[in-house]
């Protein structure tokens, strides 16, 4: 589907539209993870209205380009992208996570139609956007496969079975994009984001911090010379920056035999003061006041 | 059936079989983690270079792969030893196969204790229980290499999860070409009417050794062969337990959440009859396959005296 070039300014329409759905799900479902799904809007944004070729009205066209949610927890992020791009009615996303809706908490595959895999337990994601590409070569299809990941994800041994097979591969249609926020369920994943950028400190492991958050969790850094040791055409970015993203992904679309990671550094909570770089919204959703405060904050009556 | 072939594993059939059933025109795809050599995929990939995706020793990986490759039409095949898929990977299984009911088939060789001389850590007992314990998953346990040859040609023609287990050593061929293996049915293998020997893999042959014994013994054993575990042959249980009132297993696995497991449920649910189990209680031990068989009493002469017990217990309740 041929899609007209969208501005800068029509995507950050789209993005602050995606914010106010994700801060409204999580608030009527009372619970979900808004944090991690603020972070890769303009990941995903960028995706669906300038880089990816789909169709709504033909969501399993085998000529797709494929969208695999690997941090399948990030559902309002994905329900409201795809909302935007006309996969889910709107009436449909206050539903999220209740009985009898379309949009589980976590990912399940062709639910709605759009949702290309299940996920939710971490680690899965990138072994499956490798099967979609090698499927995508041996039928002469040109079609492209992205993958976003999670600090958590990254975490997972099978991250790195899939990243060593998908350069064997020499599969140069998939792109993992890793959304680098640093935090994850407990805490912060590495130590820089409460004490800097300087030394690490003179400890070793995670530790716990008097506010009860767990403190470098698994430090993933030299993390470009990770992917890159594994054969990957790694390139980190400002993960908010709409040209930034975009220069990224067009060039990780050409085939130059080797898979592309794209590292975006973001700000977990993204776009909502109080959620910020603040562990506590990974998974918990917004109360009547904190919602209030939300969509004030995005610019929103309600 | 009358033996007349030689011995053979039932692993030698897998690529053998893929192969020709892509040559036919099934567009089907195999995922290796470096066991294809020892599951007989290396047979389809040299026939099909470019169907065939080594991952190297990474079985989650190799699920998840096969699991994309579905997604995009493909009927997805993955290959490796018991012990490693399911057993390394039940995680991926369920969420990427069981769950969206992907069209991805794994083959698992290397399993029970007839695995043999490579020991306790090699012999998968388990791995039925954690494949019946999804109820999306098709289990299969072919009886002889005729059979799995059968079995794997229909996971392939039929859309869905299949997990086929099978065997290390060559073991008697009971088979001949005119048997046909049909999902969701327990064939009668033998017609009797005072006790039922249920089996499924290898000791599918020691339950008809066990009933021409019995037959000596004036006891008119019925044996059903349950290759197909899942869906399974309710009917036929439940005439067994009607028509012969005893019933037997018999197992290559542990019987807590393998065929025993699986009968005793549902027979205990729509027609409570005595049963005696005969399988695995504990964890195996190195030594052949034939002397770990008598080791652990997985013998006809065990399924006679398990008949036995069943059969008094009929007498008893009478």
């Amino acid at each position: 589907m041929a899609q007209a070039p969208a501005s800068n300014a029509e995507l950050e329409e789209v993005a602050r539209r995606v914010r106010r759905n994700i801060v409204r799900m999580t608030h009527a479902a009372k619970s979900g993870h808004p944090g991690g799904s603020l972070s890769s809007v303009e990941i995903l944004t960028a995706l669906y209205f300038r880089v990816m070729r789909h169709d709504p009205e033909n969501p399993t066209w085998p000529d797709r380009d494929r969208f695999v949610m690997s941090k399948g927890h990030a559902t309002p992020l994905l329900y409201a992208t795809l909302h935007e791009a006309g996969y889910i009615d709107e009436a449909d996303l206050l539903t999220f996570r209740g009985l009898g809706s379309k949009l589980q908490g976590h990912t399940v595959m062709g639910k709605p139609p759009g949702v290309e895999m299940s996920a939710g337990a971490l680690g899965m994601g990138l072994s499956f956007s490798l099967g979609a590409a090698l499927a995508g070569r041996l039928d002469g299809r040109d079609y492209h496969v992205y993958c976003l990941l999670s600090d958590g994800d990254s975490q997972e041994g099978q991250t790195w079975e899939a990243a060593m097979a998908a350069a064997h591969h020499s599969a140069g249609n998939l792109t993992a994009i890793i959304d680098r926020n640093h935090i994850q369920n407990d805490g912060y994943s590495d130590y820089q984001r409460f004490e800097g950028d300087g030394d690490p400190p003179d400890r070793p492991g995670g530790w716990v911090l008097p506010d009860g958050h767990t403190a470098n969790i698994m430090n993933l850094e030299p993390f470009d010379e990770k992917w890159r040791a594994f054969g990957w055409d790694t390139r980190r970015i400002k993960g908010h920056d709409f040209d930034a993203i975009t220069a990224a992904l067009q060039e990780a679309r050409e085939d130059n035999g080797q898979p592309a990671a794209i590292i975006c550094e973001t700000t977990k909570g993204k776009g909502v003061s109080y959620m910020e770089n603040n562990p506590d919204f990974h998974g918990k959703a917004p109360d009547d006041e904190q919602l209030a405060q939300a969509l004030r904050e995005l610019g929103f009556e309600d | 059936m009358v033996q007349t072939a030689a011995d053979k594993a039932t692993r030698e059939v897998f690529g053998p079989t893929l192969a020709k059933l892509c040559r036919e025109g099934l567009d089907i795809v195999c995922v290796d983690a470096d066991l294809g050599y020892s599951t007989s995929a290396v047979k389809f990939g040299q026939e099909f270079p470019e169907r065939f995706f080594a991952v190297g020793v990474a079985e989650q990986n190799m699920i998840g792969v096969a699991a994309g490759l579905a997604s995009c039409g493909k009927v997805a095949f993955c290959s490796s030893f018991a012990v490693f898929a399911p057993g390394h990977c039940f995680d991926q299984l369920r969420m990427a196969v069981a769950q969206p009911g992907t069209n991805v088939k794994l083959f698992a060789s290397h399993a029970g204790v007839v695995t043999g001389e490579d020991g306790a850590s090699a012999e998968a007992l388990e791995d039925l229980a954690l494949m019946l314990s999804m109820p999306t998953f098709n289990v299969l346990f072919p009886a002889d290499a005729v059979e799995c040859e059968q079995a794997i040609e229909a996971a392939a023609r039929t859309d869905g999860p299949f997990y086929i287990r099978a065997m290390r050593p060559k073991t008697p061929i009971i088979f001949d070409e005119s048997y046909r293996f049909e999902l969701g049915v327990w064939p009668v293998l033998r017609e009797g009417k005072d006790v039922t020997l249920i089996a499924c893999g290898e000791l599918v042959k020691a339950a008809l050794d066990a009933a021409e014994a019995l037959s000596g013994q004036g006891v008119e054993a019925r044996v059903l062969n349950a290759s197909s575990l899942r869906p399974f042959d309710k009917d036929a249980l439940l005439a067994a337990a009607r028509e012969t009132g005893a019933i037997v297993t018999a197992e290559d696995h542990f019987i807590h959440g393998g065929l025993g497991g699986l009968v005793a449920a549902a027979l205990a649910a729509a027609a409570p009859t005595p049963v005696d189990f005969v399988g695995m209680e504990r964890y195996g031990t190195s030594g052949t396959w034939k002397q770990l068989l008598e080791h652990f009493d997985l013998t006809p002469e065990a399924i006679t005296r398990a008949a036995g017990n069943a059969v008094s217990r009929k007498s008893r309740s009478a």
